[in-house]
């Protein structure tokens, strides 16, 4: 199967897959539990469409801004109304695919999961399973090269995230908005600290000397670059916390405790 | 201190070869390769190794030591337990020459492969001049010491033998975003990556990275670099729409 294994290409014959005495299974197990997990909550968070709005505080889960179906309570539409309301269209289905593609097509996430549900490889020096490899050269990987322009679109959404923790905070400061307030920043920070950012901004000059306000947001980017996998990670708690809080407090199973107003 | 350690050290050729048991004595301060050559000193005095420096600078002493690519002279014993059992094989990406050498040529191969700096036109040599923040970003490059550690361990070429022909592997891929990152240098870098030395075929699994022991991050700092450099020159409609509208040629990013 794996060329590793393999005796007739002059290698060492040496039968295991890996001699690895480490758990080098933990990490892409992980990894698949924590992407899986993630998964299955957002989706059924999306096509849940109930309890995603709080009025009395201007909250509005991630999961459902823009709100822009028709279905969409008028106070929570901040951007009209527009979208037919089926069970099976979110109603932020305007903007969700982008932020998926934005993190599918991620090169931290991109790592995670060629390693932890394609096992190409599980960990290094552990063989893959797979007879052919052909990575991203054709259809339909060779699609992650548009990482850019869902990049392009997650900063949009960005800037309709922060819009709402904006209003959130017009209505007094409550946990609620303090834990919007927390997403957005680990939001942004995740946004701006991706590889194509880091690229656009000044990554792809080779004259660095004579841009120095471009050299100065690469070397900004670079550093919050070195983050890119933790942010993914915080990013996806945040994400879910946030909508499990407001959803709570929408269902009336918590009330929010209110600093001011 | 001195304690006893089971080492299983791999012998033969490339005809046929098998895990050989050693007990064998390891003293405070040891690395891997003291331990190799005390086997040699004592129990197999015909045990085939490469080395040289023996302090992590030559990259000759290139392992894999259970089951992880190393430097066998960077690898301290007391990262182990003394109970535990030490396997040690040849490179496993590589043909085997005897024990633990690989015959390594295919580097060799790729290097001769990656055109070299192309002087810019119009500037005479001695009238070079670059500024150190232009350089330094593609000096951390040069730290490699060509171990070859991070070819070894790409599952690409490690995990599939046919593909060693269309792909570089990382040490030459960042070869050429070094070059490609350079200020002067004149050459057509970005197509070439992708279509003659398999950039696409990279998928970013960072292992390069992980076994690199001059800890150069090849993934971040080269091989996605170089990514979204190609992306720029043959995957963006909008500089493609750009170049067809206003007849531009084939302008290279970084100018």
């Amino acid at each position: 199967m794996s060329s590793t294994t393999d005796a007739f290409t002059g290698r060492a014959q040496i039968s295991a897959r890996t001699l690895r005495t480490d758990r080098w299974w933990l990490p892409p197990l992980l990894t698949f539990a924590g992407l899986t997990a993630w998964v299955v909550y957002a989706t059924v968070r999306a096509f849940l469409q109930e309890n995603y709005y709080v009025a009395e505080y201007n909250y509005l889960t991630p999961f459902y801004s823009p709100c822009v179906s028709v279905g969409c309570l008028e106070e929570a539409a901040h951007f009209g109304r527009f979208l037919p309301d089926v069970w099976w269209l979110p109603y932020a289905a305007l903007t969700l695919p982008f932020l998926l593609l934005f993190r599918l097509t991620c090169y931290y996430y991109r790592k995670a999961y060629y390693r932890s549900f394609w096992l190409a490889p599980p960990a290094c020096a552990v063989a893959e399973p797979h007879k052919r490899y052909t990575g991203e050269t054709r259809f339909p990987l060779l699609g992650q090269n548009l990482h850019r322009y869902f990049f392009y679109a997650a900063v949009l959404i960005s800037v309709i995230n922060t819009y709402d923790t904006v209003l959130a905070f017009t209505a007094g400061v409550g946990l609620g908005s303090i834990i919007l307030l927390i997403n957005i920043v680990l939001l942004w920070a995740y946004t701006i600290s991706c590889h194509s950012c880091r690229s656009i901004v000044g990554g792809r000059i080779n004259n660095f000397s004579k841009h120095p306000a471009r050299y100065k947001s690469w070397q900004f980017v670079s550093r919050l670059n070195t983050k890119h996998m933790q942010l993914a990670w915080y990013t996806l708690g945040t994400l879910a916390f946030t909508d499990f809080y407001i959803m709570a407090v929408s269902a009336g199973w918590i009330s929010d405790l209110r600093i001011v107003g | 201190m001195t304690h006893d350690q089971h080492f299983r050290v791999w012998r033969g050729d490339d005809e046929k070869g098998e895990l050989v048991d050693y007990p064998v004595e390891v003293n405070e301060g040891e690395v891997v390769l003291d331990i190799i050559h005390r086997l040699q000193a004592t129990q197999a005095q015909d045990m085939a190794v490469r080395w040289n420096c023996k302090a992590g600078k030559c990259g000759s002493c290139s392992m894999e030591i259970n089951g992880r690519p190393r430097l066998a002279c960077m690898t301290r014993m007391s990262t182990f337990t003394e109970d535990e059992v030490i396997t040690v094989t040849p490179l496993r990406t590589f043909p085997v020459i005897r024990d633990l050498v690989t015959d390594v040529s295919f580097n060799y191969t790729k290097a001769r492969e990656i055109p070299s700096f192309v002087p810019p036109p119009g500037v005479a040599p001695g009238e070079y001049r670059m500024e150190q923040v232009d350089v330094e970003r593609s000096q951390e490059f040069r730290k490699c010491i060509e171990c070859f550690l991070c070819q070894n361990v790409c599952h690409v070429v490690r995990d599939h033998e046919e593909n060693k022909e269309a792909f570089a592997g990382p040490r030459f891929l960042m070869r050429i975003a070094e070059l490609d990152m350079h200020p002067l240098d004149a050459g057509d870098r970005q197509k070439e990556a992708q279509d003659e030395h398999g950039l696409g075929m990279c998928n970013i699994t960072k292992c390069c990275t992980e076994v690199c022991p001059e800890h150069i991050k090849i993934t971040d700092n080269a091989l996605i670099p170089l990514k979204e450099r190609v992306v720029d020159r043959k995957y963006d409609p909008l500089v493609w729409l750009g170049s067809k509208i206003f007849k531009r040629g084939d302008a290279r990013s970084g100018a």
